[in-house]
């Protein structure tokens, strides 16, 4: 290499070159996972909200979840909620701001390749879903929670829907403004939990509007997670035919209009 | 022998929209520091965003360290280092978290403590980005640039804003960077710090380099230098302008004060300073007036550079 001053030996002398691989994919899933651990609305939404909507339906009978203890209805569509409130609204809202205050564009100058900045992003989600899953699962065992059915299956039911989710807020925050991805996913989130079979159950809606809602990802995903956890069913086809369909097209959909700066 | 070019710009034409950012631009810049002067809006931003590859060229060709950088980025990316404009942090990160995050994504680092102490970050290593002043925002953006020890550095108005201490840190690394074999790309609306930095300034306006060369040479070509000095009035200017070389003009320009204008070297002042002798007059305020990079912009564009 030539240089203006001949060898170079100083402090700042050049010695360039991109980390391996796996250590910066870690070094970043480690940094989004603290950032997003640290953000006070981030954990209003992915941890405490979901607490507080478990313990609450659960003890106070406000809506009627048909026969059966209400927290063997209630904790599957719970965990839906926490995988949506991470993958699609944690996710929008923190990557819009990403975007908005130019992290996106100073990484990608960086020697981080952008698969690997997105490889992180969901090892962050899939990290903060596990954190999730164990809090829930051990307050809703608390409440007297007796889950059924095989976890490899409830297991393939949280990766469609953290796919479809993740493609979904991605899409979001990639060509909305930040503010205006601040407020649609909190709106998305709000409206998904009154209509998403979460916490109401879907039989209540009337049939046109529930043959649409059934179709929705956290319907299908909350549908799902209820057929196996509460009456230990196989694998539902169905939902997780609707959670691949919306993980394809939201993953595509972002992987074409997402907007780096 | 002149080193290979770090970056080679070749009739870089670049769109938004209808409006033209850069429009046939040609730029070399070879090992050193290299300063891209212009106002706001010629193009300086878009033409180094270009050569980071965050621009696809409309068309001309750029090329860096002799990659493409779209093309070959992979290659690139770990070789220059990149100091936006603004932002680049997360918002919720810590100073010394963020240029550590990036550290991390090198081979070889810089010595991460060493650097917070040397661009004084030391007492805002643990405050949030937000909360950081300007000035300590714009020196970890800085920090973030050289930390993986790059080749060549992009520095987007590296001063902008900030106060004098704060610029001549500033200085001084990019001094330190070019001495220890750094190449740096600047760009700047501060004649002064393309006087003081680079070894080789391009002039950009409307998108296109006007001038380039060392700033001595930008000086030097065809402008005149100012001579003035103050003495009892009315002295014979006929006299003095015979003393003088013939390019040379001079004048009283208000009673006791003079101004000769032409070819200012060591020569001329000691004529002027031995005519003074023999007509028994003590110039009592003599001053040299070099030509700046700021005259030498205003001479070419008919703009004023600072906006």
């Amino acid at each position: 290499m030539t240089t203006a001053t001949g060898p170079a030996t100083g402090t700042y002398a050049p010695k360039p070159g991109a980390a391996p691989l796996p250590r910066m994919i870690t070094a970043q899933a480690v940094l989004e996972t603290r950032m997003l651990l640290r953000n006070g609305e981030q954990l209003l939404l992915t941890a405490v909200i979901p607490t507080l909507l478990l313990v609450l339906f659960s003890s106070v009978d406000i809506v009627d979840t048909g026969a059966g203890k209400s927290v063997d209805f209630l904790t599957p569509g719970i965990l839906a909620l926490a995988v949506m409130s991470t993958a699609f609204t944690g996710q929008a809202i923190a990557t819009g701001f990403e975007r908005r205050y130019g992290v996106l564009k100073r990484l990608a100058s960086s020697p981080l390749p952008r698969w690997g900045l997105m490889t992180a992003k969901t090892a962050s989600v899939l990290v903060t879903e596990v954190l999730q899953v164990i809090l829930l699962t051990a307050i809703a065992l608390a409440l007297g929670w007796s889950p059924h059915g095989n976890p490899l299956a409830v297991l393939l039911l949280l990766v469609l829907g953290t796919a479809a989710f993740s493609g979904l807020g991605l899409l979001m925050a990639g060509t909305l403004k930040a503010e205006a991805t601040l407020a649609a996913a909190n709106l998305v989130f709000l409206l998904l939990l009154m209509g998403g079979g979460v916490i109401v159950p879907l039989d209540k809606f009337p049939a046109g509007a529930r043959s649409v809602l059934e179709l929705l990802p956290v319907s299908a995903l909350s549908d799902g997670l209820r057929a196996v956890l509460r009456h230990g069913a196989g694998l539902p086809w169905g939902d997780c035919g609707i959670l691949a369909v919306w993980a394809v097209v939201g993953l595509a959909a972002a992987g074409k209009f997402f907007r780096w700066e | 022998m002149r080193s290979e070019p770090v970056v080679q710009v070749q009739a870089l034409v670049k769109r938004y929209g209808t409006k033209t950012a850069v429009d046939g631009l040609d730029l070399v810049a070879r090992a050193g520091v290299t300063a891209v002067l212009g106002p706001n809006g010629a193009g300086k931003t878009t033409t180094v965003e270009t050569c980071e590859g965050y621009r696809r060229p409309d068309s001309g060709t750029v090329r860096v360290l002799g990659l493409d950088p779209v093309g070959q980025s992979r290659e690139l990316r770990p070789r220059i280092g990149v100091m936006l404009q603004s932002g680049g942090v997360y918002s919720g990160a810590r100073a010394d978290e963020m240029l550590r995050h990036v550290a991390k994504l090198h081979a070889h680092p810089l010595d991460v403590d060493a650097l917070i102490e040397r661009l004084g970050l030391g007492s805002c290593g643990r405050t949030g980005y937000r909360r950081l002043s300007g000035g300590q925002q714009q020196r970890l953006a800085l920090a973030m640039a050289v930390v993986g020890r790059p080749e060549l550095v992009f520095l987007d108005e590296p001063t902008a804003g900030l106060d004098p201490q704060a610029r001549r840190a500033t200085w001084d690394l990019v001094r330190d960077l070019r001495g220890d074999g750094v190449s740096v790309i600047l760009t700047t609306h501060y004649m002064e710090e393309a006087e003081q930095l680079a070894d080789d300034v391009a002039i950009i306006d409307a998108g296109r380099v006007i001038a380039q060369g060392s700033p001595e040479e930008l000086c030097r070509g065809g402008a005149e230098n100012t001579l003035r000095f103050t003495g009892r009035p009315g002295l014979d200017i006929g006299s003095l302008l015979k003393a003088l070389p013939a390019d040379c003009t001079a004048a009283e320009l208000t009673p006791g004060a003079y101004r000769v204008v032409g070819k200012v070297d060591p020569q001329l002042l000691a004529t002027v300073t031995s005519w003074c002798a023999q007509h028994g007059v003590m110039p009592d305020r003599i001053s040299v007036e070099r030509h700046t990079l700021e005259d030498v912009f205003l001479e070419l564009t008919g703009k004023e550079l600072r906006s």
